[in-house]
């Protein structure tokens, strides 16, 4: 049978979703359930003086308006700091516009949205901190004035890089800004809760099942048995879905007063003050190098905007600072951040979570240094590359690398756009002033893939970074994978079933996988950080190698052969040497469940693994966005995106691609379109769809994407995941890209996204004389 | 008030508040959750479907302003046997679905693009998207999937 | 996401819809495809008290010579001007920039009436019926009149409709001999302009409009003269921005506004007068 990892197979999950049968948590509807909705804070910063919810509350149909007072029981959502804790509903004082302060539950959405229009609430403003300016300034207003400053978590770089800065024959600064993006699925968040007199169940859109049901236990105080959550189908996460909600408690509080299933849906002016958002930081970096472009120091400091509360923003400037130097050897890498608040909608992971940050910072300095030395940015990236022999290297902090060729995706890359070609018209339109200017950018990237290991999620308020899968095979010969992991896009059940497929030499429409139910898989981690091939798939593995090697014994005992002497292959059993007096696995899974004809062993084939892996992964690529920028109005026009990826091992080459894409399409949108603005007074300006600008088909480029392979020792398959991998790529290709075209006029730096106006500027202040 | 209709070639009455929006006409009183909501500003695409054979966006036609007129829907959309229709199979072999969400409004608006545009260039297909927001593919297998099929049916599907 | 409650009536000619007006009053507000109001009022931006339905009067759904004109009815939808052979004919740049407004599905249901009516400044059809010297015609009780369109609109979403007249038909004078253009600049294609274009060739000259460059769509009257006094193209788009008030907002500033008129500007009257 030929391998079926490595092959594009088309993808299992899709009929029911191409025909509407997709199960979203909106579509969800159970006998007798009412519908929740927020009041949400009208302000950035204030004081609740006090709610009036009798106008509301005397609506017909509605069946209860509460406020923090009424719902004693409702947990807090924890911080990572401890005492700086997010009220479910805020009770005294809120610190960002769209913090829920009241719930009404009615028997329908227009109803709710009726009753959230009744319900009043009478602030006394405080002065807002909309950014990281305010919030740092001497006297600024505070978010959570016990705790006596805005910064929420802090590590001071370790070691000092102004000895080797000072003795590096150049030296040059970069303020950077990557700008506050929302996640924006497709799908909003949305929860149902029904929580009878046995059982808590939550339907929710989410990227672990187990995670919500953990968080659940914890908070609730209900033991685990007491609790299932269910992952349906999700419209997308992006890591926004890994956060925590206030409505995943209320939701089940209210359910159990008022007896009856809730039903809590986002609306996407909701969610886009509501669901966390991502990005957000401000890097200083300072870069120490000689005129050959060689990078001899190299000091980083990142302030993260955490937004209103210190949740999942404050490990994000880490995991930036732990992957500073990108695919360089630098002698001097010294690195620290902050997690300062402000009062906004807080901040989480955004797909690559604090990665992309560090890829734009380093590739944004790769370019400085070749601007300034005049060395090609290709020769300045070659000339401080970790050669292919140096791994595993370990980084500044003790980050270890795994595997990597970053020169192998480079070349390859250049053959696909020849870059020569290219530099010629860049040249050639430079000089004709009827056409628009080229730029050619680069990203040469690495991040971080197969998220784990436990020491490191532990850290991050995870029950671990294992992985978990248990494969049994049915009496009629097909195999169910239960898997701990919690797709919402990503293909799990044909890419997992493309592993099962070759470890169990069973064809593909054999194995079903199951995911994302509390009841049916046993526990897992979930969906979050390209770690779901690089360990879950390394799980499947080993859960289908076992449920191979009982069935082998079964095989064996049938055969009347020792178990070292039989062989499976296209799916037959069969005595070493004897390939045609073999047994279907048809047979053997049926035997399997009749103790008759078992002798000794014992019944049934199903077997669990849980693997810890001993390391992160590394993906990594090269990728190059050419531009056209128009000379009079600043437009900038993507005119070709060449990438080529190493995540190792690729499973299914054909959802491999659409992760790279997609990716890029999220990196592309952040160079150019995406950015969550707030107004002086705090107030959102980018709440809706039409504000925030998340491209269209008609704004995207053809990517032209290839592959290049260099195996993780990691795991047995090989695979690093590359989930993050197009959006850790591709803002600073286009960044590059744009600074390329208008580098002969001076401009040296950009700030994303770059809006035709900034880029008008930024060539007028440089006809001017000056460089914006 | 009272409104007839037709959804996916059935008959259907039902009584309803001026304010209702065909999204949750059909979503939420006739059981077709196969359109879903992405946005509340006219924006996303999700909720597209075909009115009179046209695409619209349901979240912004009050179900009133549907009154008496024909309605398809995703589930409409493949054969009695319940087959995919070629676009269904084509956004299936081109990966141009991650996780589903914007794929039903997505499906529809490339019907209401086809029949309009039986030979679309890919410039043309893009535009025609212009309305349908996804976050998941980055577009490019939506775009290669019509194009397929406006080659192979000459655009004829409908 | 939802609006607030409103009785809905659903007249049968449009004397019966100026009649609701009349009785209901302030409250009452006219729906024909809805893709200007119903946004609005599921932000619940606007909650009307009474929505009269004129979407089925066909009778104000048609587009037909007219002698010296074309005559559009109201209720036209922005996808039927885009396919229609006779303004194609007659008034080109009708036709190309309905095919602009929002997205095919909002072109399936938007009417030129209702677009109109809305006087959004930002809109594409209103700068296109100011370059094209275009005639509202409306109905109210006390008859019918006709406004031309550069009095049509008054300030931002005003218009000089009462608020018991109906819009029922633009009259689109015929120029399909004469050279047109229509630049849009915005930063995805669905969005409304940042700033936009319309400009039509004129006797000695050219008519030219401009969108989003202030309350109302706004002719560039500097460009204009100028180019009657037979400065070039380049000179008379220079002055584009002249008598414009754009503001600033989260896509442009007005500097940028006035930068992007005079530069949009020339491009049309480049292709204007080749």
């Amino acid at each position: 049978m030929t391998s079926m990892v490595g092959a594009a197979v088309i993808r299992k999950e899709d009929p029911n979703l191409l025909t509407g049968r997709g199960t979203y948590v909106d579509n969800l509807r159970l006998p007798g359930m009412l519908h929740m909705a927020f009041v949400r804070s009208a302000e950035a910063h204030a004081r609740i003086r006090g709610i009036e919810v009798g106008a509301a509350a005397a609506l017909p149909r509605v069946h209860g308006v509460f406020t923090a007072r009424d719902l004693p029981e409702l947990p807090p959502i924890p911080t990572v700091v401890p005492g700086l804790e997010r009220p479910s509903l805020a009770r005294d004082r809120v610190r960002f516009v769209g913090e829920p302060v009241a719930v009404v539950v009615a028997e329908d959405r227009y109803v709710a949205a009726d009753a959230v229009a009744r319900v009043t609430v009478d602030y006394e403003p405080l002065p807002p901190v909309p950014d990281l300016e305010t919030a740092l300034a001497e006297g600024a207003p505070l978010l959570f004035p016990e705790h006596g400053s805005n910064v929420y978590a802090e590590i001071p770089p370790a070691g000092d890089a102004e000895a080797a800065l000072a003795a590096a024959p150049r030296r040059a600064r970069l303020r950077l800004v990557n700008q506050r993006c929302a996640p924006a699925p497709m799908e909003p968040f949305g929860v149902v809760a029904d929580w009878g007199p046995k059982t808590l169940t939550v339907w929710a859109s989410c990227q672990s099942a187990h995670f919500v049901r953990g968080q659940l236990s914890k908070l609730l105080a209900v033991p685990y048995g007491g609790i299932r959550v269910i992952a349906p189908d999700v419209g997308g996460g992006f890591g926004a879905k890994q956060s925590w909600y206030p409505e995943y408690v209320v939701a089940a509080v209210l359910s159990r007063r008022l007896g009856r299933p809730i039903k809590a849906t986002e609306t996407r002016s909701e969610n886009l003050v509501a669901m966390t958002h991502g990005r957000a930081q401000v890097q200083e970096v300072e870069v120490g190098f000689d005129d050959s472009g060689r990078i001899l120091a190299l000091r980083v400091m990142v302030t993260q905007d955490a937004g209103a509360y210190p949740g999942d923003a404050v490990g994000l400037p880490m995991l930036t600072m732990i992957m500073s130097a990108g695919c360089y050897r630098i002698p001097t890498v010294v690195t620290g951040c902050r997690a300062v608040g402000t009062t906004t909608t807080p901040v989480g992971a955004y797909r690559g979570a604090g990665r992309p940050e560090a890829a734009y910072l380093i590739e944004r300095v790769i370019d400085l240094v070749s601007d300034e030395t005049g060395v090609d940015p290709i020769e300045v990236r070659r000339r401080n590359f970790l050669p292919a022999d140096a791994f595993p290297h370990t980084t500044h902090l003790g980050f270890v690398y795994d595997s990597g060729d970053y020169g192998k995706a480079l070349r390859r890359l250049l053959e696909m756009i020849d870059y020569e070609g290219l530099r010629r018209e860049q040249a050639a339109r430079r000089e004709d002033p009827t056409r628009p200017l080229m730029g050619i950018g680069f990203s040469t990237f690495v991040e971080m893939g197969g998220v784990g290991p436990s020491a490191m999620m532990e850290g991050l308020g995870m029950l671990g970074g294992w992985e978990s899968a248990r494969a049994r095979v049915n009496p009629d010969g097909t195999v169910t994978l239960a898997v701990g992991t919690s797709p919402h896009g990503q293909g799990h059940e044909t890419a997992f079933a493309q592993i099962a497929a070759d470890a169990l030499s069973l064809p593909l429409d054999r194995i079903e996988v199951v995911h994302g139910d509390t009841e049916v898989v046993q526990e897992g981690i979930g969906t979050f950080g390209s770690r779901s091939i690089a360990v879950g798939g390394e799980a499947v593995r080993r859960a289908s190698l076992r449920a191979r090697e009982k069935a082998t014994r079964v095989a064996a005992h049938l055969l009347e052969a020792a178990p070292e002497d039989v062989e499976l292959e296209d799916g037959r059993f069969f005595v070493r040497g004897s390939p045609d007096r073999g047994i279907g696995w048809e047979e053997v899974a049926n035997k399997a469940y009749r103790p008759t004809q078992l002798g000794d062993l014992e019944p049934g084939i199903e077997v669990a693994a849980f693997y810890e892996p001993g390391l992160t992964t590394c993906p990594s690529g090269a990728h190059c966005c050419v531009v056209g920028v128009d000379r009079e109005t600043g437009r900038v026009t993507i005119e070709r995106y060449v990438g080529v990826d190493d995540c190792g091992t690729v499973i299914n080459p054909l959802t491999a691609r659409g992760q790279v894409m997609g990716g890029v399409a999220q990196g592309i949108a952040q160079a150019l379109y995406e950015e969550v603005s707030y107004g002086e007074s705090g107030q959102p300006l980018t709440s809706t769809l039409a504000e925030y600008l998340v491209p269209s088909a008609a704004e995207m480029p053809r990517f032209e994407l290839e592959h290049v392979e260099t195996p993780t020792p990691a795991n047995s398959l090989g695979a690093k995941g590359l989930g993050e991998s197009g959006a850790t790529a591709a803002p600073q290709a286009v960044v590059n890209a744009v600074i390329d075209a208008l580098s002969h006029l001076g401009v040296r730096e950009l700030q994303m996204p770059l809006t035709p106006e900034r880029v008008w500027r930024a060539i007028q202040a440089a006809a001017n004389g000056g460089v914006a | 008030m009272r409104i007839e209709l037709t959804v996916n070639g059935r008959h259907e009455a039902a009584e309803v508040e001026p304010r209702l929006l065909l999204v949750h006409l059909l979503r939420e009183r006739l059981g077709l959750t196969g359109t879903n909501v992405g946005c509340d500003s006219t924006s996303c695409g999700a909720c597209t479907v075909l009115l009179d054979g046209q695409s619209v966006k349901s979240c912004t036609v009050l179900a009133v302003q549907a009154d008496g007129a024909e309605v398809t829907t995703i589930e409409g959309l493949s054969g009695a046997g319940g087959g995919l229709h070629p676009l269904q199979a084509a956004f299936q072999r081109h990966h141009a679905l991650q996780c589903g969400y914007c794929t039903p409004g997505m499906v529809m608006a490339a019907v209401s693009l086809l029949a309009e545009h039986p030979h679309p260039t890919e410039e043309e297909v893009r535009r025609g998207l212009e309305g349908n927001l996804c976050r998941c593919t980055g577009y490019q297998g939506i775009v290669d999937a019509i194009l397929e099929v406006a080659r192979t049916t000459g655009g004829a599907e409908r | 996401m939802i609006p607030a409650p409103f009785e809905y009536a659903r007249p049968r000619t449009v004397e019966e819809a100026v009649s609701l007006l009349v009785h209901h009053g302030e409250g009452a507000k006219l729906l024909a495809g809805g893709h200007s109001l119903l946004p609005l009022m599921k932000l619940r931006v606007a909650a009307p008290s009474l929505l009269v339905d004129i979407g089925r009067l066909v009778d104000l759904r048609y587009v037909r010579d007219a002698g010296d004109h074309v005559a559009v009815g109201a209720l036209v939808r922005h996808h039927d001007l885009e396919t229609s052979p006779l303004l194609e004919r007659e008034a080109p740049l009708l036709r190309y920039a309905a095919g602009f407004v929002g997205d095919p599905q909002v072109r399936h249901r938007g009417t030129i009436g209702g677009s109109l009516a809305h006087a959004d400044p930002a809109a594409d059809l209103p700068g296109v019926v100011v370059a094209l010297e275009a005639t509202m015609v409306v109905y109210g009780p006390r008859g019918e009149r006709l406004i031309p369109a550069r009095d049509f609109f008054r300030s931002t979403f005003e218009s000089a409709l009462a608020p018991d007249e109906v819009l029922v038909e633009v009259r689109v004078p015929k120029v399909g001999g004469r050279r047109w253009a229509f630049q849009k600049f915005n930063r995805r294609s669905i969005d409304w302009a940042i700033v936009g274009v319309a400009a039509v060739e004129a006797d000695g000259g050219a008519s030219v409009a401009l969108v989003n460059m202030g309350p109302i769509p706004l002719r560039a009257l500097e460009t204009e003269a100028a180019l009657r006094r037979g400065a070039s193209q380049a000179e008379a788009a220079a002055l584009a921005d002249r008598g414009t008030e754009p503001s600033s907002d989260l896509n442009a500033s007005a500097e940028y506004r006035r930068h992007l008129a005079r530069v949009l500007v020339r491009r049309a009257l480049e292709q204007v007068r080749r």
